[in-house]
Protein backbone atom coordinates (compact mmCIF):
# COMPACT_ATOMS: atom_id res chain seq x y z
CA UNK A 1 0.00 0.00 0.00
CA UNK A 2 1.29 3.41 -0.97
CA UNK A 3 -1.23 5.31 1.12
CA UNK A 4 -2.11 4.93 4.77
CA UNK A 5 -5.45 5.49 6.42
CA UNK A 6 -4.01 8.70 7.91
CA UNK A 7 -3.11 9.97 4.44
CA UNK A 8 -6.62 9.33 3.26
CA UNK A 9 -8.19 11.08 6.24
CA UNK A 10 -5.85 14.03 5.88
CA UNK A 11 -6.61 14.47 2.19
CA UNK A 12 -10.31 14.17 2.93
CA UNK A 13 -10.13 16.91 5.56
CA UNK A 14 -8.11 19.19 3.24
CA UNK A 15 -10.70 18.67 0.53
CA UNK A 16 -13.63 19.09 2.92
CA UNK A 17 -14.91 15.61 2.10
CA UNK A 18 -16.66 13.37 4.58
CA UNK A 19 -15.73 9.76 4.06
CA UNK A 20 -17.68 7.16 5.99
CA UNK A 21 -15.57 4.68 7.89
CA UNK A 22 -16.91 1.68 5.95
CA UNK A 23 -15.91 3.40 2.71
CA UNK A 24 -12.30 3.96 3.68
CA UNK A 25 -10.99 0.61 2.42
CA UNK A 26 -12.61 1.18 -0.96
CA UNK A 27 -11.02 4.62 -1.44
CA UNK A 28 -7.66 3.43 -0.13
CA UNK A 29 -7.66 0.78 -2.80
CA UNK A 30 -8.53 3.27 -5.52
CA UNK A 31 -5.90 5.79 -4.48
CA UNK A 32 -3.32 3.04 -4.32
CA UNK A 33 -4.15 1.95 -7.86
CA UNK A 34 -3.78 5.51 -9.17
CA UNK A 35 -0.42 5.98 -7.51
CA UNK A 36 0.83 2.60 -8.69
CA UNK A 37 -0.22 3.54 -12.21
CA UNK A 38 1.76 6.78 -11.95
CA UNK A 39 4.80 4.65 -11.14
CA UNK A 40 4.82 3.62 -14.78
CA UNK A 41 6.31 7.05 -15.52
CA UNK A 42 9.36 6.22 -13.44
CA UNK A 43 10.13 3.42 -15.84
CA UNK A 44 10.86 5.96 -18.58
CA UNK A 45 14.38 7.23 -19.10
CA UNK A 46 14.15 11.02 -18.65
CA UNK A 47 17.87 11.79 -18.60
CA UNK A 48 17.66 14.10 -21.61
CA UNK A 49 14.22 15.51 -20.91
CA UNK A 50 14.23 19.01 -19.49
CA UNK A 51 11.91 19.54 -16.51
CA UNK A 52 8.84 21.56 -17.36
CA UNK A 53 6.08 23.25 -15.46
CA UNK A 54 3.82 23.74 -18.44
CA UNK A 55 2.84 21.18 -21.00
CA UNK A 56 2.03 23.34 -24.03
CA UNK A 57 4.53 25.24 -26.23
CA UNK A 58 3.14 28.60 -25.17
CA UNK A 59 4.39 31.56 -23.17
CA UNK A 60 3.58 35.22 -22.53
CA UNK A 61 -0.10 35.09 -23.31
CA UNK A 62 -1.21 38.51 -22.11
CA UNK A 63 -4.14 40.87 -22.38
CA UNK A 64 -4.05 44.66 -22.44
CA UNK A 65 -5.31 46.50 -19.37
CA UNK A 66 -8.65 47.47 -20.89
CA UNK A 67 -11.93 47.37 -18.98
CA UNK A 68 -14.61 45.03 -20.28
CA UNK A 69 -18.21 44.88 -19.22
CA UNK A 70 -18.84 42.84 -16.10
CA UNK A 71 -21.57 40.29 -15.67
CA UNK A 72 -24.14 42.32 -13.77
CA UNK A 73 -25.18 41.47 -10.27
CA UNK A 74 -28.37 39.65 -11.10
CA UNK A 75 -26.65 37.24 -13.47
CA UNK A 76 -23.75 36.80 -11.05
CA UNK A 77 -26.07 35.80 -8.23
CA UNK A 78 -28.50 33.78 -10.36
CA UNK A 79 -27.18 30.38 -9.29
CA UNK A 80 -26.19 31.24 -5.75
CA UNK A 81 -27.80 28.83 -3.25
CA UNK A 82 -28.16 31.70 -0.76
CA UNK A 83 -28.11 35.44 -1.32
CA UNK A 84 -28.92 38.60 0.61
CA UNK A 85 -28.92 42.29 -0.38
CA UNK A 86 -26.84 41.66 -3.49
CA UNK A 87 -24.33 39.49 -1.63
CA UNK A 88 -23.57 35.80 -1.81
CA UNK A 89 -24.59 34.48 1.59
CA UNK A 90 -22.50 31.77 3.22
CA UNK A 91 -22.95 29.80 6.46
CA UNK A 92 -20.81 30.34 9.53
CA UNK A 93 -17.17 30.68 8.47
CA UNK A 94 -15.26 29.67 11.59
CA UNK A 95 -16.25 26.63 13.61
CA UNK A 96 -16.62 26.99 17.36
CA UNK B 1 16.03 36.63 30.64
CA UNK B 2 16.44 39.36 28.03
CA UNK B 3 14.65 38.68 24.76
CA UNK B 4 14.96 40.19 21.33
CA UNK B 5 12.14 40.31 18.81
CA UNK B 6 12.46 38.87 15.33
CA UNK B 7 9.98 40.42 12.91
CA UNK B 8 9.18 39.73 9.28
CA UNK B 9 6.55 41.37 7.11
CA UNK B 10 4.48 40.20 4.17
CA UNK B 11 3.16 43.35 2.56
CA UNK B 12 0.24 43.12 0.19
CA UNK B 13 0.17 45.96 -2.28
CA UNK B 14 -2.83 46.43 -4.57
CA UNK B 15 -1.75 47.52 -8.02
CA UNK B 16 -3.31 50.52 -9.77
CA UNK B 17 -4.31 48.75 -12.94
CA UNK B 18 -7.62 49.56 -14.57
CA UNK B 19 -8.64 45.92 -14.66
CA UNK B 20 -8.25 42.77 -12.62
CA UNK B 21 -5.30 40.43 -12.98
CA UNK B 22 -6.99 37.73 -15.09
CA UNK B 23 -10.13 39.39 -16.49
CA UNK B 24 -11.42 42.73 -17.77
CA UNK B 25 -13.51 43.65 -14.72
CA UNK B 26 -12.81 47.14 -13.36
CA UNK B 27 -10.83 47.52 -10.13
CA UNK B 28 -12.54 50.72 -8.98
CA UNK B 29 -12.81 50.93 -5.19
CA UNK B 30 -16.18 51.35 -3.51
CA UNK B 31 -18.50 50.03 -6.25
CA UNK B 32 -21.80 48.39 -5.25
CA UNK B 33 -21.33 44.80 -4.11
CA UNK B 34 -20.91 42.15 -6.80
CA UNK B 35 -21.12 44.55 -9.74
CA UNK B 36 -17.47 44.14 -10.86
CA UNK B 37 -17.58 40.41 -11.35
CA UNK B 38 -17.57 38.08 -14.33
CA UNK B 39 -17.37 34.33 -14.96
CA UNK B 40 -13.55 34.42 -14.73
CA UNK B 41 -13.21 36.10 -11.33
CA UNK B 42 -16.23 34.21 -9.99
CA UNK B 43 -14.42 30.99 -10.84
CA UNK B 44 -17.14 29.54 -13.07
CA UNK B 45 -16.28 26.21 -14.70
CA UNK B 46 -14.69 26.30 -18.12
CA UNK B 47 -13.46 29.90 -18.13
CA UNK B 48 -10.01 30.89 -19.31
CA UNK B 49 -8.08 33.51 -17.33
CA UNK B 50 -5.58 35.72 -19.20
CA UNK B 51 -2.73 37.62 -17.55
CA UNK B 52 -2.97 41.42 -17.48
CA UNK B 53 0.26 42.63 -19.11
CA UNK B 54 0.47 45.67 -16.80
CA UNK B 55 0.60 43.45 -13.73
CA UNK B 56 3.76 41.78 -15.01
CA UNK B 57 5.26 45.18 -15.85
CA UNK B 58 4.45 46.47 -12.35
CA UNK B 59 5.84 43.31 -10.74
CA UNK B 60 9.12 43.64 -12.60
CA UNK B 61 9.38 47.36 -11.83
CA UNK B 62 8.71 46.73 -8.13
CA UNK B 63 11.43 44.09 -8.18
CA UNK B 64 13.94 46.39 -9.86
CA UNK B 65 13.15 49.26 -7.49
CA UNK B 66 13.86 47.03 -4.48
CA UNK B 67 17.14 45.60 -5.80
CA UNK B 68 15.69 42.19 -6.62
CA UNK B 69 16.76 39.73 -9.28
CA UNK B 70 14.04 39.27 -11.88
CA UNK B 71 13.16 35.70 -12.69
CA UNK B 72 13.26 35.41 -16.46
CA UNK B 73 11.07 32.34 -16.24
CA UNK B 74 8.15 32.85 -13.92
CA UNK B 75 4.82 31.09 -13.53
CA UNK B 76 1.57 31.08 -11.60
CA UNK B 77 0.45 28.37 -9.20
CA UNK B 78 -2.72 27.42 -7.41
CA UNK B 79 -2.70 27.81 -3.66
CA UNK B 80 -5.51 25.63 -2.40
CA UNK B 81 -7.57 26.60 0.60
CA UNK B 82 -11.18 26.82 1.57
CA UNK B 83 -12.46 30.16 2.57
CA UNK B 84 -15.53 31.87 1.12
CA UNK B 85 -13.60 35.00 0.02
CA UNK B 86 -12.24 32.88 -2.86
CA UNK B 87 -14.92 31.47 -5.14
CA UNK B 88 -12.57 28.92 -6.78
CA UNK B 89 -11.23 27.39 -3.53
CA UNK B 90 -7.76 28.32 -4.64
CA UNK B 91 -5.92 31.56 -4.97
CA UNK B 92 -3.96 32.02 -8.15
CA UNK B 93 -0.55 33.02 -6.84
CA UNK B 94 3.11 32.21 -7.41
CA UNK B 95 5.02 29.50 -5.58
CA UNK B 96 8.53 28.50 -6.60
CA UNK B 97 9.17 30.91 -9.48
CA UNK B 98 8.01 34.34 -8.33
CA UNK B 99 8.61 37.33 -10.58
CA UNK B 100 11.37 38.76 -8.34
CA UNK B 101 13.65 37.50 -5.55
CA UNK B 102 16.59 38.38 -3.31
CA UNK B 103 16.24 42.16 -2.93
CA UNK B 104 16.79 44.69 -0.18
CA UNK B 105 15.87 48.17 0.99
CA UNK B 106 17.63 50.39 3.51
CA UNK B 107 15.79 51.89 6.45
CA UNK B 108 16.71 54.56 8.93
CA UNK B 109 15.61 54.48 12.55
CA UNK B 110 16.83 57.28 14.79
CA UNK B 111 19.82 57.86 12.60
CA UNK B 112 20.78 54.19 12.47
CA UNK B 113 20.83 52.64 9.00
CA UNK B 114 19.77 49.04 8.53
CA UNK B 115 19.42 46.87 5.46
CA UNK B 116 16.25 44.78 5.30
CA UNK B 117 16.42 41.88 2.88
CA UNK B 118 13.51 40.98 0.64
CA UNK B 119 12.90 37.29 0.16
CA UNK B 120 10.66 37.67 -2.85
CA UNK B 121 7.93 39.57 -4.64
CA UNK B 122 5.17 37.61 -6.25
CA UNK B 123 2.00 38.42 -8.17
CA UNK B 124 -1.38 37.13 -7.07
CA UNK B 125 -5.07 37.89 -7.01
CA UNK B 126 -6.78 39.59 -4.10
CA UNK B 127 -9.70 37.88 -2.38
CA UNK B 128 -13.26 39.10 -1.86
CA UNK B 129 -14.70 40.88 1.14
CA UNK B 130 -16.77 39.27 3.86
CA UNK B 131 -19.44 41.14 5.76
CA UNK B 132 -20.29 39.23 8.91
CA UNK B 133 -23.80 39.16 10.34
CA UNK B 134 -22.51 39.50 13.92
CA UNK B 135 -19.90 41.81 15.36
CA UNK B 136 -17.01 39.40 14.77
CA UNK B 137 -16.40 36.45 12.51
CA UNK B 138 -16.73 34.12 15.46
CA UNK B 139 -20.16 35.15 16.65
CA UNK B 140 -21.67 35.38 13.15
CA UNK B 141 -24.22 32.79 12.10
CA UNK B 142 -23.61 33.73 8.47
CA UNK B 143 -21.54 36.04 6.31
CA UNK B 144 -22.19 37.94 3.11
CA UNK B 145 -19.61 37.95 0.34
CA UNK B 146 -18.76 40.69 -2.14
CA UNK B 147 -16.47 39.45 -4.92
CA UNK B 148 -15.64 42.86 -6.42
CA UNK B 149 -12.14 42.72 -4.95
CA UNK B 150 -11.59 39.12 -6.03
CA UNK B 151 -8.98 39.19 -8.78
CA UNK B 152 -7.70 42.69 -8.13
CA UNK B 153 -3.95 42.38 -8.74
CA UNK B 154 -1.64 42.27 -5.74
CA UNK B 155 2.06 42.15 -5.21
CA UNK B 156 3.07 40.28 -2.10
CA UNK B 157 6.38 41.62 -0.89
CA UNK B 158 7.98 39.23 1.59
CA UNK B 159 10.81 40.37 3.84
CA UNK B 160 13.36 38.27 5.66
CA UNK B 161 12.89 38.37 9.46
CA UNK B 162 15.41 41.22 9.65
CA UNK B 163 13.56 43.65 11.90
CA UNK B 164 13.77 43.69 15.66
CA UNK B 165 11.39 46.43 16.77
CA UNK B 166 8.04 48.00 15.93
CA UNK B 167 9.89 51.16 14.84
CA UNK B 168 12.00 49.22 12.34
CA UNK B 169 8.94 47.42 10.99
CA UNK B 170 7.22 50.75 10.53
CA UNK B 171 10.23 52.32 8.83
CA UNK B 172 10.43 49.32 6.50
CA UNK B 173 6.76 49.51 5.57
CA UNK B 174 7.03 53.26 5.05
CA UNK B 175 9.97 52.68 2.73
CA UNK B 176 8.08 50.08 0.70
CA UNK B 177 5.07 52.41 0.50
CA UNK B 178 7.25 55.26 -0.63
CA UNK B 179 8.95 53.16 -3.33
CA UNK B 180 5.64 51.81 -4.65
CA UNK B 181 4.30 55.37 -4.83
CA UNK B 182 7.40 56.62 -6.62
CA UNK B 183 7.29 53.94 -9.30
CA UNK B 184 3.55 54.57 -9.59
CA UNK B 185 2.35 50.98 -9.36
CA UNK B 186 -0.04 51.43 -6.43
CA UNK B 187 -2.13 54.16 -4.87
CA UNK B 188 -0.93 52.88 -1.49
CA UNK B 189 -4.05 54.21 0.23
CA UNK B 190 -3.94 52.27 3.45
CA UNK B 191 -7.44 53.34 4.47
CA UNK B 192 -8.74 51.65 1.30
CA UNK B 193 -6.70 48.52 1.96
CA UNK B 194 -4.29 49.16 -0.94
CA UNK B 195 -1.43 48.37 1.37
CA UNK B 196 -1.67 45.92 4.25
CA UNK B 197 0.72 43.72 6.11
CA UNK B 198 0.84 40.29 7.67
CA UNK B 199 3.29 40.44 10.56
CA UNK B 200 5.33 37.54 11.91
CA UNK B 201 6.71 38.01 15.39
CA UNK B 202 8.84 35.70 17.52
CA UNK B 203 11.18 36.16 20.45
CA UNK B 204 14.55 34.64 21.24
CA UNK B 205 17.05 35.15 24.04
CA UNK B 206 19.41 38.00 23.19
CA UNK B 207 22.45 36.59 21.45
CA UNK B 208 20.74 33.37 20.37
CA UNK B 209 20.79 32.54 16.67
CA UNK B 210 17.88 30.14 16.80
CA UNK B 211 14.42 31.42 15.89
CA UNK B 212 11.62 31.08 18.40
CA UNK B 213 8.05 30.04 17.61
CA UNK B 214 6.25 32.79 15.75
CA UNK B 215 2.72 34.09 15.63
CA UNK B 216 1.14 35.86 12.70
CA UNK B 217 -1.14 38.89 12.63
CA UNK B 218 -2.95 39.34 9.34
CA UNK B 219 -4.26 42.36 7.43
CA UNK B 220 -2.80 45.19 9.47
CA UNK B 221 -3.78 48.31 7.56
CA UNK B 222 -2.28 51.31 9.34
CA UNK B 223 1.15 52.24 10.64
CA UNK B 224 -0.27 52.79 14.10
CA UNK B 225 -1.89 49.34 14.19
CA UNK B 226 1.35 47.85 12.90
CA UNK B 227 3.33 49.32 15.78
CA UNK B 228 0.65 48.60 18.38
CA UNK B 229 0.19 44.98 17.27
CA UNK B 230 3.94 44.31 17.33
CA UNK B 231 4.50 45.96 20.70
CA UNK B 232 1.58 44.11 22.22
CA UNK B 233 2.69 40.79 20.77
CA UNK B 234 6.28 41.24 22.01
CA UNK B 235 5.00 41.96 25.49
CA UNK B 236 2.55 39.06 25.44
CA UNK B 237 5.14 36.54 24.25
CA UNK B 238 7.64 37.81 26.82
CA UNK B 239 5.14 37.18 29.59
CA UNK B 240 4.32 33.69 28.34
CA UNK B 241 8.01 32.78 28.14
CA UNK B 242 8.83 34.33 31.51
CA UNK B 243 6.09 32.25 33.09
CA UNK B 244 7.76 29.14 31.69
CA UNK B 245 5.15 28.66 28.98
CA UNK B 246 5.67 28.18 25.29
CA UNK B 247 4.34 30.12 22.29
CA UNK B 248 1.72 28.42 20.14
CA UNK B 249 2.28 28.89 16.44
CA UNK B 250 -0.99 30.46 15.35
CA UNK B 251 -2.72 33.29 13.56
CA UNK B 252 -3.96 36.04 15.83
CA UNK B 253 -6.19 39.02 15.08
CA UNK B 254 -5.36 42.50 16.24
CA UNK B 255 -8.19 44.43 17.87
CA UNK B 256 -7.33 48.12 17.38
CA UNK B 257 -10.04 49.29 19.78
CA UNK B 258 -8.49 47.39 22.68
CA UNK B 259 -4.92 47.39 21.39
CA UNK B 260 -4.51 43.65 21.90
CA UNK B 261 -4.08 40.54 19.78
CA UNK B 262 -6.42 37.57 20.13
CA UNK B 263 -6.07 33.96 19.15
CA UNK B 264 -8.27 33.00 16.18
CA UNK B 265 -8.48 29.44 17.58
CA UNK B 266 -9.49 28.10 14.19
CA UNK B 267 -9.39 24.33 13.97
CA UNK B 268 -7.61 24.55 10.65
CA UNK B 269 -5.02 21.83 10.14
CA UNK B 270 -1.44 22.84 9.72
CA UNK B 271 -1.38 24.73 6.43
CA UNK B 272 -1.15 22.47 3.47
CA UNK B 273 -1.82 24.57 0.43
CA UNK B 274 -0.97 21.76 -2.00
CA UNK B 275 0.47 24.21 -4.52
CA UNK B 276 0.30 23.08 -8.11
CA UNK B 277 1.28 24.82 -11.34
CA UNK B 278 -1.66 26.74 -12.81
CA UNK B 279 -2.46 24.85 -16.01
CA UNK B 280 -4.59 27.67 -17.47
CA UNK B 281 -1.80 30.27 -17.48
CA UNK B 282 1.26 29.87 -19.69
CA UNK B 283 4.59 30.85 -18.12
CA UNK B 284 6.00 34.37 -18.27
CA UNK B 285 9.32 34.61 -20.03
CA UNK B 286 11.06 37.97 -19.76
CA UNK B 287 14.03 38.99 -21.87
CA UNK B 288 16.98 41.03 -20.66
CA UNK B 289 15.85 43.67 -23.12
CA UNK B 290 12.40 43.99 -21.54
CA UNK B 291 13.90 44.15 -18.06
CA UNK B 292 16.25 46.95 -19.15
CA UNK B 293 13.39 48.81 -20.81
CA UNK B 294 11.41 48.75 -17.56
CA UNK B 295 14.51 49.74 -15.62
CA UNK B 296 14.99 52.78 -17.87
CA UNK B 297 11.39 53.83 -17.18
CA UNK B 298 11.90 53.93 -13.41
CA UNK B 299 11.92 57.40 -11.88
CA UNK B 300 14.51 58.62 -9.41
CA UNK B 301 13.85 56.58 -6.26
CA UNK B 302 13.44 57.94 -2.70
CA UNK B 303 16.99 57.17 -1.51
CA UNK B 304 18.62 58.72 -4.59
CA UNK B 305 16.35 61.74 -4.44
CA UNK B 306 17.12 62.25 -0.78
CA UNK B 307 20.86 62.11 -1.46
CA UNK B 308 20.45 64.61 -4.29
CA UNK B 309 18.53 67.06 -2.09
CA UNK B 310 21.30 66.85 0.51
CA UNK B 311 24.11 67.33 -1.95
CA UNK B 312 22.62 69.84 -4.38
CA UNK B 313 20.70 72.00 -1.97
CA UNK B 314 22.44 71.41 1.33
CA UNK B 315 19.31 70.12 3.07
CA UNK B 316 19.90 68.16 6.26
CA UNK B 317 19.54 64.39 6.08
CA UNK B 318 16.42 64.63 8.21
CA UNK B 319 14.76 67.34 6.11
CA UNK B 320 15.65 65.62 2.85
CA UNK B 321 14.22 62.39 4.25
CA UNK B 322 10.89 64.01 5.09
CA UNK B 323 10.62 65.88 1.80
CA UNK B 324 11.32 62.74 -0.24
CA UNK B 325 9.25 60.31 1.82
CA UNK B 326 6.35 60.86 -0.53
CA UNK B 327 6.70 61.43 -4.22
CA UNK B 328 4.00 64.10 -4.14
CA UNK B 329 5.90 66.15 -1.56
CA UNK B 330 9.20 65.74 -3.39
CA UNK B 331 7.58 66.98 -6.58
CA UNK B 332 5.97 69.89 -4.76
CA UNK B 333 9.39 70.83 -3.39
CA UNK B 334 10.97 70.72 -6.86
CA UNK B 335 8.19 72.94 -8.19
CA UNK B 336 8.60 75.46 -5.35
CA UNK B 337 12.29 75.96 -6.04
CA UNK B 338 11.95 75.78 -9.84
CA UNK B 339 11.75 79.58 -10.21
CA UNK B 340 14.55 80.39 -7.82
CA UNK B 341 13.13 80.09 -4.30
CA UNK B 342 15.76 79.20 -1.70
CA UNK B 343 15.71 75.39 -1.14
CA UNK B 344 16.25 75.54 2.61
CA UNK B 345 13.48 78.10 3.05
CA UNK B 346 11.28 75.99 0.79
CA UNK B 347 11.92 72.88 2.89
CA UNK B 348 11.14 74.78 6.09
CA UNK B 349 7.89 76.15 4.76
CA UNK B 350 6.77 72.80 3.34
CA UNK B 351 7.57 70.86 6.51
CA UNK B 352 6.33 73.63 8.79
CA UNK B 353 3.35 75.83 8.03
CA UNK B 354 2.21 73.97 4.93
CA UNK B 355 2.29 70.46 6.39
CA UNK B 356 0.65 71.67 9.59
CA UNK B 357 -2.18 73.18 7.60
CA UNK B 358 -2.59 70.17 5.27
CA UNK B 359 -2.51 67.67 8.13
CA UNK B 360 -5.06 69.63 10.11
CA UNK B 361 -7.40 69.78 7.14
CA UNK B 362 -6.61 66.27 5.90
CA UNK B 363 -5.66 67.54 2.45
CA UNK B 364 -3.14 65.81 0.20
CA UNK B 365 -0.22 68.02 -0.80
CA UNK B 366 -1.07 67.55 -4.48
CA UNK B 367 -4.34 69.38 -3.75
CA UNK B 368 -2.82 72.09 -1.55
CA UNK B 369 -4.75 75.38 -1.61
CA UNK B 370 -1.35 77.08 -1.83
CA UNK B 371 0.20 75.61 -4.95
CA UNK B 372 3.94 75.22 -5.35
CA UNK B 373 4.28 78.18 -7.69
CA UNK B 374 2.67 80.63 -5.27
CA UNK B 375 4.66 79.33 -2.30
CA UNK B 376 7.80 79.81 -4.43
CA UNK B 377 6.77 83.40 -5.16
CA UNK B 378 6.16 84.09 -1.50
CA UNK B 379 9.56 82.73 -0.55
CA UNK B 380 11.12 85.01 -3.13
CA UNK B 381 9.42 87.97 -1.46
CA UNK B 382 11.19 86.97 1.76
CA UNK B 383 14.48 86.62 -0.11
CA UNK B 384 14.08 90.11 -1.59
CA UNK B 385 13.32 91.56 1.87
CA UNK B 386 9.91 92.66 0.63
CA UNK B 387 8.44 90.87 3.64
CA UNK B 388 9.97 89.45 6.80
CA UNK B 389 9.63 85.82 7.83
CA UNK B 390 7.11 86.85 10.43
CA UNK B 391 4.95 88.78 8.00
CA UNK B 392 5.24 85.83 5.61
CA UNK B 393 3.27 83.74 8.07
CA UNK B 394 0.43 86.24 7.76
CA UNK B 395 0.69 86.24 3.99
CA UNK B 396 0.68 82.44 3.95
CA UNK B 397 -2.47 82.28 6.09
CA UNK B 398 -4.16 84.70 3.70
CA UNK B 399 -3.05 82.62 0.69
CA UNK B 400 -4.89 79.58 2.04
CA UNK B 401 -8.20 81.21 1.22
CA UNK B 402 -7.14 83.95 -1.20
CA UNK B 403 -6.09 82.79 -4.67
CA UNK B 404 -4.28 86.06 -5.48
CA UNK B 405 -0.54 86.13 -6.02
CA UNK B 406 1.46 86.69 -2.83
CA UNK B 407 2.74 89.94 -4.28
CA UNK B 408 -0.78 91.27 -4.70
CA UNK B 409 -1.78 90.11 -1.23
CA UNK B 410 1.23 91.89 0.31
CA UNK B 411 0.33 95.07 -1.56
CA UNK B 412 -3.43 94.91 -0.86
CA UNK B 413 -2.94 94.25 2.83
CA UNK B 414 -0.16 96.82 3.20
CA UNK B 415 2.31 94.24 4.45
CA UNK B 416 5.36 95.46 2.56
CA UNK B 417 8.38 95.51 4.84
CA UNK B 418 9.72 98.92 5.81
CA UNK B 419 13.30 99.08 4.60
CA UNK B 420 13.43 102.84 4.43
CA UNK B 421 16.14 103.84 6.92
CA UNK B 422 14.52 107.19 7.70
CA UNK B 423 11.18 105.63 8.55
CA UNK B 424 12.72 103.00 10.79
CA UNK B 425 14.98 105.56 12.43
CA UNK B 426 11.93 107.57 13.47
CA UNK B 427 10.39 104.59 15.21
CA UNK B 428 13.71 103.62 16.79
CA UNK B 429 14.17 107.12 18.26
CA UNK B 430 10.69 107.06 19.66
CA UNK B 431 11.17 103.64 21.27
CA UNK B 432 14.49 104.70 22.81
CA UNK B 433 12.85 107.77 24.26
CA UNK B 434 9.96 105.82 25.76
CA UNK B 435 11.91 102.88 27.21
CA UNK B 436 14.50 104.45 29.43
CA UNK B 437 14.81 101.41 31.66
CA UNK B 438 15.75 99.00 28.86
CA UNK B 439 18.16 101.59 27.48
CA UNK B 440 19.83 101.96 30.88
CA UNK B 441 20.03 98.17 31.28
CA UNK B 442 21.70 97.87 27.92
CA UNK B 443 24.15 100.63 28.62
CA UNK B 444 24.79 99.11 32.03
CA UNK B 445 26.13 95.98 30.33
CA UNK B 446 23.02 93.85 29.92
CA UNK B 447 23.32 93.39 26.14
CA UNK B 448 20.23 91.20 26.13
CA UNK B 449 18.07 94.22 26.89
CA UNK B 450 18.26 95.15 23.23
CA UNK B 451 15.81 92.32 22.55
CA UNK B 452 13.01 94.13 24.35
CA UNK B 453 13.71 97.28 22.34
CA UNK B 454 13.71 95.41 19.03
CA UNK B 455 10.39 93.93 20.06
CA UNK B 456 8.97 97.39 20.74
CA UNK B 457 10.11 98.69 17.36
CA UNK B 458 8.61 95.70 15.58
CA UNK B 459 5.37 96.17 17.47
CA UNK B 460 5.22 99.86 16.68
CA UNK B 461 5.79 99.11 12.99
CA UNK B 462 3.11 96.39 13.06
CA UNK B 463 5.80 93.83 12.26
CA UNK B 464 6.71 95.50 9.02
CA UNK B 465 10.11 96.92 9.90
CA UNK B 466 13.05 94.92 8.57
CA UNK B 467 14.38 93.17 11.70
CA UNK B 468 18.05 93.26 10.62
CA UNK B 469 17.88 97.00 10.04
CA UNK B 470 16.13 97.55 13.36
CA UNK B 471 18.88 95.64 15.14
CA UNK B 472 21.59 97.55 13.36
CA UNK B 473 20.08 100.99 13.93
CA UNK B 474 19.34 100.32 17.58
CA UNK B 475 22.87 99.10 18.23
CA UNK B 476 24.34 102.13 16.47
CA UNK B 477 22.23 104.58 18.45
CA UNK B 478 22.74 102.90 21.83
CA UNK B 479 26.47 102.48 21.38
CA UNK B 480 27.01 105.84 19.71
Amino acid sequence: MKVTKEDLQNVAVLSRLAIAEDQEEKYLGQLDKILTYMDNLSALDTTDVKPTTYALPMQNVFREDVVKESLGREAALANAPLKEDGYFKVPKVLED
Amino acid sequence: MKYEAVIGLEIHCELKTKTKIFCGCATTFGADQNTHVCPVCLGMPGVLPTINKRVVEFGIKAGLATNCEINKYSKFDRKNYYYPDLPKNWQTSQYDLPIAEHGWVDIDVEGKKKRIRLTRIHMEEDAGKLVHSGTTIKDSASSNVDYNRTGVPLLEIVSEPDMSSAEEARAYMEKIKSIMEYIDVSNCRMEEGNLRADINVSLRPVGSKELGTRTEMKNINSFKNLEDAINYEIERQEEVLEDGGHIVQETRTFDPARGITLSMRSKENAHDYRYMPEPDLPPIVTSEETIEKYRSELPELPDARRARLEQEYGLSEYDAGIITSSRAMAEYFDAVIADGADPKLAANWIMGDLSKELNAEGIDISKSPVDAKRLGEMIQLIMKDTISGKIAKKVFKEMLTNPDSPEKIVKDKGLVQITDTKAIEGIVDEVIANNQKAVDDYKGGNKKAIGALVGQVMKASKGKANPQMVNKLLAEKLNG
